[in-house]
């Protein structure tokens, strides 16, 4: 009987190696193992035994079932990772199919600079100041010591509403605006972001355009404080690496007033079309507060000293991110915008 | 204005190549354009600021050019060979209106031979872009090139017998031909030189015809005069009669030049056209202005600029100027020439001295004083969160805040329309920019024109910017407004799940971020707007107040826009907007208890709001009621005419207990009373 039983064992091993599904594996389970398997069916035949032999061949007969079964237990496991394998192989996507398309956004290239500014202006200690941008003519020119028919007022044409009122030629006015409210306190310390008009269009002007503009008041403001200061901002925007320089200009706000050059982004200095052969490039103009701007503002020039710098928004845009045509900002165009 | 180097080394001594000068001019203040090549000669040319008009004399460049290289210039010595007639017995002088010219001289020169002028002087005058003409006018002007000063030469023998120059202001109505041969009427506020009545010039800008230089020209009167700025400027814009004569008198002429230019000028004539130089200059200078002087306190200077130079530098650099000075109590006293009008306070002289110094040579160093902390406002705070918001899910726009006026009529605006009432531009570049927006709606769906004409799609844009509307007060009210536009699908995409950005899409968005603000109690009522259709657009209110509109765009406003697909755009106020928002955020607590969710499905008129069923349902859940969904609204088969299936899902919830069944049925059960007999809703 023992005999028997190893062939069925041996029979039935080689035959769970070569099984490759269910129906199979319980065909031989079935037949096997079942009730009226061929173990059972040898089993049974215990009773006709006696005493060690039949202990024996119990022993033996309960060890190969149980082997079979365990056997039989893994085949199934492995039957069943094959049949997921096979599964997901089936449930195979393209990973390289484009997502669900959501709606696609972003900042204009002019927010996106004036916040760079904000942000590095306000990690020095500035507020951010804004006014209206119809102004009086008071605001815009003469507070800023631009009296009428003075020559300086070529050096902005202005769209006009009424003699009196006018769009804003710069974000200046805010300067004023903002030192009759705080005067005498000091410090003030402001930058001016907002849009600006001028009476001009071409290929590289713009009849609406954005500027920023700074304004510190304090006791012991000096030429070398506005220095340190916008060496710090054109690092900030331009890279460690920018050169600066500074050439004595003319505002009528500012006195003595420079404007500010930057080494060229595109050939750092080497000379090339976008500089037009100099290495430089003009980004913006400066200077100290003009003492009878600070009088205008109620401020007593001999108390407080102050700079003040502005610069056109779309200009720095243009440099940062090599778009060569002022149009394009307010031609928004959605391939243009969709770049930034 | 271009200057020759060449005419520029007559005046001053200097080795730099003409790129040089050119570089060091501009980094000291004078910006040169560009330096071009003319023969053997180099042209320089000048991009001056307004302050700076005397630079448009060579004279006064060379003194700038000695400034920088410490040298003396060289100015012509004149040799004046008068004959023994005396000019008062020629010509008289009065000024009538010494407010706008100071002051008025002359001299007279006798049997002139008018013919060309030589060519040295020929290409003088043509390498600063004037034409020559004859040798009195030539000279006239190569004077003016040479010291700022603006001539002007009468033929004597076309003055009146009276021979009486007269400066005053014209008369309303007053006429005069100027050189230009265009008859000019003017003003009481322009300034005339009369002879005997007669206007011969307009001071300061043209000289007259009746009085003009020609062939036959013997004598010659040559003026040099000293004009106000401000009305020379004024006359020259009203007549738009722009000379290099009111040019230079606009930036500040030099008083006290005068005389040496008319006698220049009268020595250049004796030389190049044989004439006799009548005795003496007729000189009307009724108040003399003494020159005046500045104290320039060395302490400013170093305080200001951030640097410290000791008084002797300083002199120094005054000195390089050829500015006269005094040094008392450790401070100088500056006399400023009449040259630079430009310098009329201390902080002047200083960027002087900084200039000089070189703007290279002051340190930069960061401000250092008490910390501040800066910093946006929460208003600016809350502008830039909403932008960001906004551009996850739109392009931001910028448009110009000037519109054309037939964008009202292209928005079929109601005539009595309050958005009619619009700030116009007095000088507009156009008429298509001539009025200030009253609404941000042609901005956006020109915008959407522009981009369908370029065969972009799935377009969705937003802008944040002002309108403005006339008032009382002297400036208009600008309004900060937020307005988006989308149009079109979601991208075309092989998943087949085409989003069409119609109403309830930008509705999607804009409760989304009204959301996020933590608004509440939003309305959404039907409205009519301007501009949209009339049955699909709504005005958004909180707490009884206006946020602003949204809708799909008119159709016929489309096609004036020439815009093919629907278009949906959503405008408003940010300023109300901010008002509302919940900015104090306080946490609930997630309650451990389990929700029950039941569905209902009901049957009510075609016409019944969505926002009506809603208000039923939310008052008789009762506080168990936590959220209600709107899942499904259905019209057609088994439906009857005239009515629609809404089903809501509603989820009850307590943060203290498990609901029963039997009190989720009690709510359940007020909320099917109060639906059947407040809206007459049926049940499936």
């Amino acid at each position: 009987m023992i005999d028997k039983l190893q062939e069925i064992k041996l029979m039935t091993e080689k035959r769970i190696a070569q099984v490759s599904d269910y129906d199979s594996l319980n065909e031989i389970k079935v037949k096997i193992l079942g009730r009226k398997g061929e173990i059972t069916g040898l089993l049974r035949g215990l009773k006709d035994l006696l005493g060690e032999e039949r202990a024996e061949a119990g022993k033996v007969a309960n060890d190969i079932k149980n082997t079979l079964e365990n056997m039989i237990d893994a085949k199934t496991a492995e039957l069943a990772a094959m049949e997921l394998e096979l599964k997901l192989k089936n449930e195979k996507i393209d990973v390289s199919l484009p997502g669900l398309p959501l709606a696609g956004g972003g900042k204009h290239p002019i927010s996106r600079v004036t916040d760079e500014i904000k942000a590095i202006f306000i990690g020095l200690g500035f507020s951010v100041a804004e006014g209206p941008e119809i102004e009086t003519d008071y605001y815009n020119f003469e507070a800023l010591n631009v009296p009428r028919d003075h020559p300086a007022r070529d050096m902005q044409d202005t769209f006009y509403i009424t003699e009196e009122i006018l769009l804003r030629t710069h974000t200046s006015p805010v300067q004023v605006r903002t030192m009759e409210r705080l005067a005498p306190q000091i410090p003030v310390k402001i930058i001016i972001p907002g849009k600006v008009y001028r009476k001009d269009d071409d290929a590289t002007h713009s009849p609406m355009f954005n500027q920023v503009e700074g304004l510190l008041i304090d006791e012991k403001i000096t030429f070398a404080n506005l220095k340190g200061t916008l060496m710090l901002f054109a690092q900030k925007v331009f890279g460690e690496r920018v050169k600066v320089r500074y050439r004595p200009s003319f505002f009528p706000f500012t006195e003595p007033s420079a404007e500010m050059d930057i080494s060229c982004v595109h050939c750092q200095g080497e000379g090339c079309r976008v500089c037009s052969h100099t290495g430089w490039l003009e980004i913006l103009g400066a200077g100290m507060v003009n003492p009878r701007v600070l009088q205008y503002g109620g401020y007593d020039p001999e108390k407080v000293t102050g700079f003040a710098f502005g610069m056109g928004i779309e200009r720095i845009a243009m440099l940062k991110y090599g778009i060569n045509d002022l149009r394009l900002f307010f031609d928004n165009d959605k391939r243009f915008l969709k770049q930034f | 204005m271009g200057v020759s180097i060449n005419w520029l080394k007559d005046y001053v001594d200097f080795n730099w190549t003409p790129e040089e000068v050119a570089h060091r001019l501009t980094m000291a203040g004078i910006a040169i354009e560009g330096v071009e090549k003319d023969n053997e000669d180099s042209i320089l040319e000048l991009d001056l600021t307004p302050n700076r008009g005397d630079c448009l004399g060579i004279i006064n460049l060379a003194r700038e050019i000695a400034a920088l290289n410490g040298t003396n210039i060289r100015i012509p010595e004149i040799d004046i060979n008068e004959s023994s007639e005396k000019i008062q017995n020629h010509i008289a002088v009065q000024i009538v209106d010494p407010d706008l010219c100071p002051r008025y001289t002359a001299r007279l020169v006798m049997n002139v031979k008018i013919k060309p002028s030589p060519d040295w002087m020929q290409t003088r005058l043509l390498s600063s872009g004037i034409r020559p003409i004859n040798n009195v006018v030539d000279i006239t002007n190569y004077v003016m090139l040479e010291s700022n000063q603006p001539l002007h030469a009468f033929d004597y023998d076309l003055l009146s017998d009276a021979k009486r120059i007269i400066v005053r202001r014209a008369e309303a109505g007053e006429k005069l031909i100027t050189l230009d041969d265009v008859e000019r009427v003017l003003d009481p506020e322009m300034l005339l030189i009369t002879d005997n009545g007669r206007p011969v010039a307009l001071a300061g800008i043209m000289g007259g015809q009746n009085t003009e230089i020609s062939e036959q020209t013997v004598n010659v009167l040559l003026e040099s005069a000293c004009f106000k700025g401000t009305n020379i400027r004024k006359t020259a814009r009203k007549l738009a009669l722009r000379s290099d004569s009111s040019m230079r008198f606009e930036k500040g002429a030099d008083i006290n030049g005068v005389i040496y230019a008319v006698n220049r000028a009268a020595a250049l004539i004796h030389e190049l056209g044989e004439g006799q130089i009548v005795a003496d200059i007729a000189d009307c200078y009724p108040e003399p202005l003494p020159l005046s002087q500045i104290i320039l306190r060395p302490e400013r200077v170093n305080h200001l600029l951030g640097i410290s130079l000791g008084v002797d530098q300083i002199r120094d650099y005054i000195q390089k100027l050829k500015f006269d000075w005094q040094e008392v109590d450790g401070n100088l006293i500056v006399t400023v020439p009449s040259y630079r009008p430009d310098i009329e306070i201390e902080v002047d002289l200083i960027e002087e001295v900084a200039r000089l110094h070189g703007y290279e040579n002051i340190p930069a160093v960061l401000p250092y004083g008490d910390t501040t902390h800066g910093g946006l406002t929460k208003y600016q705070m809350f502008k830039d969160q909403i932008k960001e918001i906004m551009s996850g899910s739109f392009y931001e726009i910028i448009n110009y805040s000037f519109v054309s006026p037939r964008y009202f009529d292209m928005l079929q605006l109601a005539a009595e329309s309050k958005l009619h009432d619009v700030i116009r531009v007095a000088n507009p570049l156009s008429e298509e920019q001539s009025v200030m927006r009253t609404l941000m709606l042609p901005g956006l769906l020109d915008t959407v024109s522009r981009n369908l004409a370029r065969k972009n799609s799935s377009l969705a844009f937003f802008e944040m910017g002002s309108v403005f509307y006339p008032r009382e007060e002297a400036l208009p009210l600008e309004v900060l407004k937020l307005g988006a536009v989308v149009a079109g699908k979601l991208e075309n995409n092989w998943l087949k799940q085409e989003i069409e950005m119609d109403f309830y899409y930008l509705k999607g968005i804009v409760e989304n971020l009204l959301f996020k603000l933590g608004m509440v109690d939003l309305s959404w009522a039907a409205a009519e707007e301007p501009g949209y259709h009339p049955g699909r657009s709504a005005v958004i209110k909180c707490k009884g107040k206006t946020l602003g509109v949204i809708g799909e765009i008119h159709p016929l406003v489309r096609q004036n826009f020439d815009i093919k697909p629907r278009a949906c755009a959503v405008e408003l106020d940010m300023e109300t907007l901010f008002e509302l928002t919940q900015q104090r955020v306080m946490m609930e607590q997630i309650t451990r208890y389990p929700a029950v969710e039941r569905d209902l499905a009901i049957i009510v008129e075609e016409g019944t709001k969505a926002a009506q069923a809603l208000e039923v349902i939310r008052k008789q859940g009762g506080d168990l009621l936590q959220n209600i969904v709107i899942f499904d609204i259905y019209a057609g088969e088994q439906v009857p005419l005239g009515c629609k299936s809404m089903a809501f899902k509603m989820t009850f919830q307590s943060d203290t207990r498990t609901l029963t069944e039997a009190e989720v049925n009690l709510s359940m059960d007020e909320i099917r009373n109060g639906l059947s007999t407040q809206i007459g809703a049926a049940f499936r």
